[in-house]
């Protein structure tokens, strides 16, 4: 009996210790893990009453922590004139909400308690001050924010701008929008009503259209259709390609339309060019016929498609359908069908064709400062992939000077200043108005800025012509903005 | 000193009453610094209530103590200090609960509860009154034996008050509860004692036939199909209570217990598998039929999936705590919903970081070993299987309820012995200590009464030789 009861103390002590060893665990090295958590409120409580760091765009605030005279201490505040156009990139700081954006991808920075400052800490403890965080400068350019935002006003879509040497983000908006304030705030009662309000609200104002969202890129994506084509050898912009009014697919009786039902430019066999100028869908859709899925598919990834940009926000990756057939392929090779993009990822396809093919990849975060100054960190530019040859996005570029010089992008001419840019009208149900695109860079010699515009719900008739001219003049004030300075 | 003379020194038989005393000393000691800690975080001074806490504790523990140097005089030393640590601490943490439960129900608008502590006191004053009877009158647990089936009946019955219309109630989707002029009771936790003693009681009577007659299959002994009975009766009442009263947590403990005095009594590992089988099988259809079964299980998996989750949050609590902990007082344990009962070792954790868990642990594994210890030690069959049974309930509850708590297993709702808020597990675990002293009084004590010789005698023979 004794051996029994022998083994039996045995047990005991292995469950004893498998207690002990799941509490170290949990406890010693899953807790960074725990506390970093969006919804931890012993956590939020505790960095709420930090004197948080500043985001800044140059040297002004758009998100800092200002003294206040109850239990938190400090109230987090963004400027009330310029707020709603920077919150869908500070997002907000929320007692009750937790955290989003720059506010949750930065938040050990912006409290001070991200290991790097571990020794800055320590001296606070020593020197009896209260924990600091860092400031976090972005690398938007206010002009080019203001500009998108104000352009955007009254409709519902999004601006993204890149600089296309670096990947820098100059410009990231999205309308309609929120104030953070609203969220911010320490009347829980009202913070609370706020949050049911922007949650409820049919038009989704805490939405990250320029992001998160997936939309078909329509006419855009002949961007990337054009830049495989060119990269495949066979085809030069002045290679001809068949371009009739309607184009005939394989295995189906369904017709591929240009959406003007004539043919491309008064030719049946347009070169690459002028169906690009023209925005021609049954070019087009017999380029991608005759690349086939898989070479259209390997250059939208290299543009950036099927992975997660801008990790400082979280954007969406953009898709290309994983397996389509014959006709399914020549509507993906002209941004429908099951494409899906962000207005970043079209941002990025200009702003690579704009840096010699090498698609620079995105940021926000230009670096960290401590409160005295010192850089926690400096973002170096770093290069994602390189898309197309410079040869090819030499050639890609002429033509892109084309469509805004004769072509669909006509709106988006500016003076002096040499643009490049595609036009786009993309449409996911005929009963839903069409999404209007436009994006561009500038100027086409010596690039500043690459530029991507999206407008939702566009009332407009569906061709070419009608989106550019209701995105490309957004993109044109945006791309003033930063030639302007 | 010769080989010789040491074997002398160890047939001595040596009360330990005097350690008994120090480690009592030390428990109260450790329990008061707890609540003036706690006072002192968290309202600047020391609680006004700290001479009621501490001679409140202190009287109890010494009266028990009393008790056992004029009954019990062998009794094992570590068993009630430990009792009085867990006890003690399981109170402070419930006091501080109590503020931090009054601050946030002030700051949210609402009235405050009434504190639970002085609840808690009160039970363990009970509780320490029961231990009392239960060394007074019980001057031989042998005689607990003529009761075999008294006991077992009254197990079912305590097992069975909770399903009673009018009588019992549904608390957090387990029928385990009986409400009573007012106040709750968990019969669950006095049904584990008396079915401890209707197990042993039966064993002893049945082992023979258990252990003699069978086959040899793959070198296994595997009892006869008619011998199955026993454990099939024990797995349908523990699967009633899994289906009648959605009580995983005792389920698996009756089972288990049972599965383990089987095992003790036969040394037949045959047992364990059969009874593992049907434990597996109990538990998948527990899994498949009950939906509160169902949702534990899930809300194990993915504790995060639901916002705000009982155990999510205590999971983070336990995390901010880390390992050092956030000091008594200092951490926020009054978010994770059920903070003084179930979840109260989520709240020690995120105090008193893991460190101060693995304290606990080990004071359970303390008396679980000390109680396994007490089972070698005794001369008769019952004794050995009242103390194995009691000493691995006892292991079986704390890993359940610990488990559930860290995430190690999925969540049910047993009481963490001696420390979560409520009165019958209080009570009941005393009980439990009592019964274990005094078996292992009679199990520490001379085979031929003689008259107790104190350490000063025994240095005394050390020194002449």
């Amino acid at each position: 009996m004794n051996s029994a009861i022998r083994r039996l103390a045995v047990a005991a002590i292995i469950l004893m210790l498998a207690l002990m060893a799941n509490s170290t665990y949990l406890q010693a090295f899953r807790a960074s893990d725990l506390n970093g958590r969006n919804d931890n409120k012993r956590v939020r409580d505790s960095q709420f009453s930090v004197n948080r760091g500043a985001i800044l765009v140059g040297s002004v605030p758009i998100a800092q922590s200002k003294p206040s005279n109850d239990r938190f201490v400090y109230q987090r505040t963004y400027p009330p004139n310029i707020a709603e156009a920077y919150a869908p990139v500070t997002g907000y700081y929320s007692y009750l909400f937790g955290r989003a954006g720059i506010e949750l991808s930065q938040n050990s920075e912006l409290n001070g308690s991200d290991p790097s400052m571990a020794f800055r800490r320590v001296v606070d403890v020593i020197t009896d001050r209260r924990q600091q965080g860092a400031s976090v400068t972005l690398t938007l350019n206010a002009a080019a924010q203001i500009a998108a935002y104000r352009g955007l006003a009254g409709k519902t879509g999004a601006v993204v701008a890149l600089e296309p040497k670096t990947g820098k983000v100059l410009a990231l908006v999205s309308r309609p929008s929120y104030d953070p304030n609203d969220l911010a705030g320490h009347d829980l009662n009202k913070v609370g009503a706020n949050w049911k309000k922007l949650t409820e609200d049919k038009s989704r104002p805490m939405s990250n259209r320029a992001i998160k969202e997936l939309y078909p890129p329509g006419s855009t994506f002949k961007l990337v259709t054009a830049a495989a084509a060119l990269s495949s050898g066979k085809y030069n912009p002045q290679t001809h390609v068949r371009s009739p009014a309607e184009l005939d697919l394989p295995q189906t009786t369904v017709k591929l339309p240009n959406e003007n039902g004539q043919n491309c430019g008064g030719s049946d066999n347009a070169t690459l060019t002028v169906a690009l100028r023209y925005s021609c869908n049954t070019a087009f859709g017999s380029v991608g016929l005759e690349l086939g899925a898989d070479a259209l598919r390997d250059q939208a990834e290299k543009f950036g498609f099927g992975e997660r940009q801008l990790p400082e926000l979280g954007a969406a990756a953009s898709q290309f359908p994983a397996d389509p057939n014959a006709p399914q392929t020549a509507q993906s090779a002209i941004g429908q069908f099951d494409v899906r993009a962000t207005p970043l990822q079209m941002a990025m396809v200009s702003a690579g064709i704009a840096n010699g093919g090498n698609v620079m990849k995105p940021y926000l975060v230009q670096n960290i400062k401590t409160v005295d100054l010192k850089t926690v960190s400096e973002t170096k530019p770093e290069s994602l992939h390189q898309a197309v040859s410079p040869d090819v996005a030499n050639q890609l570029t002429q033509m892109m000077i084309d469509v805004v010089q004769n072509g669909t992008g006509k709106p988006g001419q500016i003076k002096g200043v040499q643009v490049a840019g595609k036009t786009g009208t993309a449409q996911t149900t005929p009963d839903k108005p069409p999404f209007a695109w436009f994006t561009a860079f500038a100027p086409a010699n010596d690039p500043k800025i690459a530029v991507a515009v999206m407008i939702e719900d566009a009332n407009v008739p569906r061709n070419d012509i009608a989106g550019g001219a209701l995105a490309a003049p957004i993109a044109k004030a945006v791309m003033e903005a930063v030639l302007g300075q | 000193m010769s080989i010789a003379s040491t074997s002398v020194i160890q047939i001595m038989p040596r009360t330990r009453r005097g350690v008994e005393l120090m480690l009592l000393i030390i428990a109260i000691g450790v329990s008061v610094g707890a609540y003036v800690n706690v006072g002192l975080t968290v309202q600047d001074k020391v609680p006004a209530s700290t001479g009621y806490y501490a001679a409140g504790i202190g009287l109890l523990a010494l009266t028990a103590h009393l008790a056992l140097r004029y009954r019990a005089p062998y009794a094992d030393p570590v068993l009630l200090p430990c009792a009085v640590l867990l006890n003690g601490l399981g109170v402070a943490m419930i006091h501080r609960l109590d503020l931090g439960l009054e601050a946030s129900a002030i700051a949210a608008g609402r009235t405050p509860k009434s504190p639970t502590a002085p609840q808690q006191i009160t039970w363990t004053a009970v509780g320490v009154v029961l231990f009392l009877v239960v060394i007074l009158l019980v001057r031989d647990h042998r005689r607990l034996q003529a009761l075999t089936y008294t006991a077992g009946l009254a197990g079912l019955v305590l097992l069975v008050l909770p399903l009673i219309p009018g009588l019992g109630v549904n608390l957090n989707g387990a029928r385990i509860w009986i409400r009573l002029a007012g106040m709750s009771f968990q019969p669950g936790e006095f049904a584990k004692l008396c079915l401890v003693i209707f197990f042993a009681g039966y064993l002893v009577v049945k082992r023979d036939v258990l252990t003699l007659a069978g086959h040899r299959f793959l070198g296994l002994d595997l009892p006869r199909a008619r011998d199955l009975g026993p454990i099939g009766v024990a797995w349908l009442v523990s699967l009633g209570v899994l289906v009648f009263e959605s009580d995983l947590g005792s389920s698996l403990l009756f089972f288990g217990l049972f599965l383990f005095l089987l095992y003790v009594s036969t040394e037949r590992a045959g047992w364990l598998i059969i009874g593992g089988l049907l434990f597996v099988g109990g538990a998948f259809f527990a899994y498949s039929a009950i939906g509160h079964v169902h949702k534990r299980i899930t809300d194990w998996l993915d504790p995060f999936s639901i916002d705000g989750g009982q155990i999510a949050v205590g999971l983070m609590g336990q995390g901010w705590g880390g390992v050092l902990g956030r000091g008594l007082g200092q951490g926020r344990p009054e978010l994770t919903l059920y903070s003084q009962s179930d979840m109260i070792i989520s709240s020690f954790a995120e105090e008193l970081g893991l460190t101060g868990l693995i304290a606990i642990i080990l004071i359970y594994t303390l008396i679980i070993e000390r109680g396994l210890r007490t089972a070698l030690g005794c001369r008769d069959i019952f004794g050995k299987l009242v103390a194995t049974g009691l000493a691995m309930s006892f292991a079986l509850q704390v890993f359940v309820i610990i488990g559930g708590v860290t995430g190690l297993i999925p969540l049910t709702g047993l009481a963490t012995p001696f420390m979560a808020l409520g009165g019958t597990s209080l009570v009941a675990n005393w009980a439990i200590i009592a019964l274990l002293l005094r078996i292992s009084d009679q199990a520490r004590r001379p085979q031929t009464p003689a008259a107790p010789v104190s350490d000063e005698t025994i240095a005394m023979v050390v020194q002449k030789q």
